[in-house]
């Protein structure tokens, strides 16, 4: 049977040929299924952008029943989880500046003595804006969470204080990122995912290479250590990244005028063992692989989480704990922390140390797989 | 060091519940040039592997150069030079960086003039620049012995070096091999090749896994016990094909335009061949060559079982 000069049997020759070779490839066929797979669960349950359960610290000088209700007010709302109550602001502070909390609620003295007298008192509401998409809405519903919990207070006698402008005066502050400029966040970001996605691949690829080109042999039968090999393979990519950074840091700088708030030598610091942490994985990549092929799809298979789970494209906080706990693994997840913290907010190394601990334990772990990986024979 | 410079004895390889050579035994003096035969998939690979340490030995025993293969593979690695039947070098490097790795590697003093050294011992001076991968197959066949010699290793592992070479160059090859040997390097060297069989001291022979004869030339045709009857006729070719089911004859093939039966039975060799006698053709007794014992040392080993993987 032909048309046109095109022979069926042989479309059908070629055709069977592809699905046999389609399925001697495992990880192409797991790539088709599993990726589809991988971003629907990841955008339809992982990413949500109205993030809650932000975590909170308060700031409170007195305790009254009227406090006592906006507190559980606050924490009803779902948007806000009190996990510090203190009586000064240095605690809270640290908090946000290490990003372990969203929020510093301050109520000072004297709020419900005002509140009764009818003199609108002040209730300050300080958030994190770092990545302004996470803390918005929060910020968003702060006014009306507070309104509605001291009107349900003000009952009877004091119904009359309802009347008029609302009884308490929210003021919010939006830190770190006043204007909640969306590239303060992202360029920095974006940092960290130029140089997860470049040198995860480019180092996947370079063990691969000699299986594919049957140089490893070669290299197997001189006189070469799996660690020097490591070493001296690496090495060039570290430069590679350091350029990388320079270009991405001087854009940020001149072209996007994103702050610089804190010490760039810790910046350094915090980038090499990210960088560390990707070659290892890329590395780790290669010897697995078994051929360059392969190592792309793995690539891929990494890069796809580290973008959507680790706080670069939706707030950390909006998504679900096994999300959570999938992106606390991701080293780009401490990087973005690393970054944002010291470029934004001007922390110290006593507030990112823990980021530090986290990409050091990941880059040492991966780093033995890799080595443990690397054969020195054929077998 | 014991007399031997490869000393293995037992050797097996398993690939999962294949095994792939199954306890060979290889006493391999110092300064001979030994060959390695067989067909495609009978070990030669894997065994020249395991005595470099590049595969893990399951079962067997053994010393090279001195060293325990199993433990010491690292040291052996230092004093052997291993030609991969593949072309392994980096075929984006140059000829001379490759050489420069490779002497780097190996932590040679003086690279530059060592290599420099090597490439004019081996006429590679004027094609130093070239990368190694638009190199022809003779070419790259001399950079690799250029690069797994230079280290002066006491040890040559080649396997089959001179594949896809043409018959000049192979014979430049084999005059390289008899030098180094006549420096006191030890060659252990695989080979399809009957004419470069001939040029070994010694040649094992491998099947399946097996060892199954070593010697000289001489002493391998003299064991074999095989008689060869050869014939020269018109069509004498057509011959073969009948010949080859009968009774007594192991094997019968035509080359070298005349037709080769051999077989062990004297009496049923010479009743086959007696069937198909035509007063055209000329039948005379000769003593076997090295490639009528080898097939039938083949046939001998049981079914074609060879593998082409």
């Amino acid at each position: 049977m032909s048309f046109f000069g095109l022979s069926f049997l042989r479309i059908r020759a070629v055709f069977i040929k592809e699905l046999i070779q389609m399925r001697r490839d495992r990880l192409t066929f797991a790539m088709m299924l599993g990726v589809p797979v991988m971003q629907l669960l990841l955008f339809g349950f992982a990413i949500n952008s109205d993030p809650k359960h932000l975590p909170t610290a308060v700031e409170v000088q007195e305790q009254t029943p009227v406090v006592r209700t906006l507190l559980n007010a606050l924490e009803r709302s779902d948007y806000y989880d009190i996990i510090l109550t203190s009586d000064n602001s240095t605690e809270g502070y640290a908090l946000l500046a290490s990003g372990e909390v969203a929020f510093v609620i301050t109520i000072p003295l004297g709020f419900t003595e005002k509140l009764l007298a009818g003199e609108q008192p002040s209730l300050l509401i300080e958030a994190d804006a770092s990545d302004p998409s996470a803390s918005s809405s929060a910020l968003l519903y702060a006014n009306t969470i507070v309104q509605r919990a001291i009107a349900r207070e003000l009952t009877g006698p004091l119904a009359h204080l309802q009347a008029g402008a609302s009884p308490v005066n929210v003021i919010s502050h939006a830190r770190y990122n006043p204007e909640g400029i969306s590239q303060y966040n992202i360029v920095p970001g974006l940092l960290g995912v130029i140089l997860t996605m470049t040198l995860v691949m480019i180092t996947s690829m370079a063990v691969t290479r000699e299986t594919e080109h049957g140089t490893m042999e070669n290299l197997l039968a001189m006189p070469a250590r799996p660690l020097e090999v490591m070493i001296g393979k690496i090495t060039p990519y570290i430069g590679m990244g350091a350029v990388q950074t320079v270009i991405i840091l001087s854009c940020a700088a001149y072209l996007f005028r994103v702050p610089f708030a804190g010490s760039l030598w810790l910046l350094v610091g915090g980038l090499t063992v990210f960088i560390l942490a990707n070659l290892c994985i890329g590395y780790t990549f290669s010897t697995i692989a078994k051929s360059q092929m392969q190592a792309m799809q793995m690539t891929f298979f990494f890069f796809l989480p580290s973008i959507l789970l680790s706080g670069f494209m939706f707030p950390f906080r909006g998504m679900p704990n096994w999300a959570q706990f999938i992106g606390e693994i991701l080293p780009l997840t401490h990087f973005l922390r690393i970054i944002r913290g010291i470029m934004l907010k001007g922390a110290v190394f006593s507030e990112m140390q823990q980021e530090f601990v986290a990409l050091g334990v990941f880059t040492l772990v991966v780093g033995i797989i890799a080595m443990l990986r690397y054969k020195r024979t054929l077998d | 060091m014991s007399e031997y410079v490869i000393d293995v004895r037992g050797l097996v390889k398993k690939f999962g519940d294949k095994t792939a050579v199954n306890g060979v035994d290889i006493q391999l003096p110092k300064g001979e040039v030994w060959g390695f035969l067989g067909p495609n998939g009978s070990g030669k690979t894997t065994t020249i592997r395991m005595i470099c340490g590049l595969l893990s030995v399951t079962e067997g025993e053994g010393e090279c150069l001195g060293y325990n293969i199993k433990t010491q593979a690292e040291l052996i690695r230092r004093q052997t030079g291993y030609m991969t039947q593949k072309f392994s070098f980096w075929s984006d490097l140059t000829i001379r960086e490759n050489l420069e790795f490779v002497a780097r590697l190996y932590q040679l003093p003086k690279v530059k003039q060592r290599v420099d050294e090597t490439l004019a011992v081996l006429g590679l001076t004027d094609r130093q620049r070239q990368l190694a991968g638009a190199l022809s197959g003779g070419w790259k066949q001399r950079l690799a012995l250029a690069a797994v010699t230079m280290h002066n290793p006491k040890l040559l592992l080649l396997d089959e070096p001179t594949a896809g070479v043409d018959p000049q160059a192979r014979r430049e090859f084999w005059d390289q091999i008899h030098r180094l040997a006549n420096e006191g390097l030890t060659v252990l060297v695989s080979t399809h090749y009957m004419d470069e069989a001939e040029r070994c001291d010694k040649i094992a022979y491998l099947a399946h896994g097996n060892l199954m004869t070593q010697g000289t030339v001489q002493d391998i045709i003299t064991e074999s016990r095989l008689i060869t009857f050869r014939a020269e006729g018109p069509n004498v070719r057509t011959l073969a094909a009948k010949l080859k089911d009968r009774a007594g004859v192991e094997h019968a093939a035509y080359f070298g335009a005349a037709l080769h039966v051999s077989g062990i039975n004297r009496l049923a060799l010479e009743a086959a061949i007696g069937e198909f006698a035509r007063p055209e053709d000329h039948w005379q007794e000769v003593q076997p060559n090295l490639e009528d014992v080898f097939i039938s040392l083949m046939s001998r080993a049981g079914k074609d079982a060879r593998s082409y993987l």
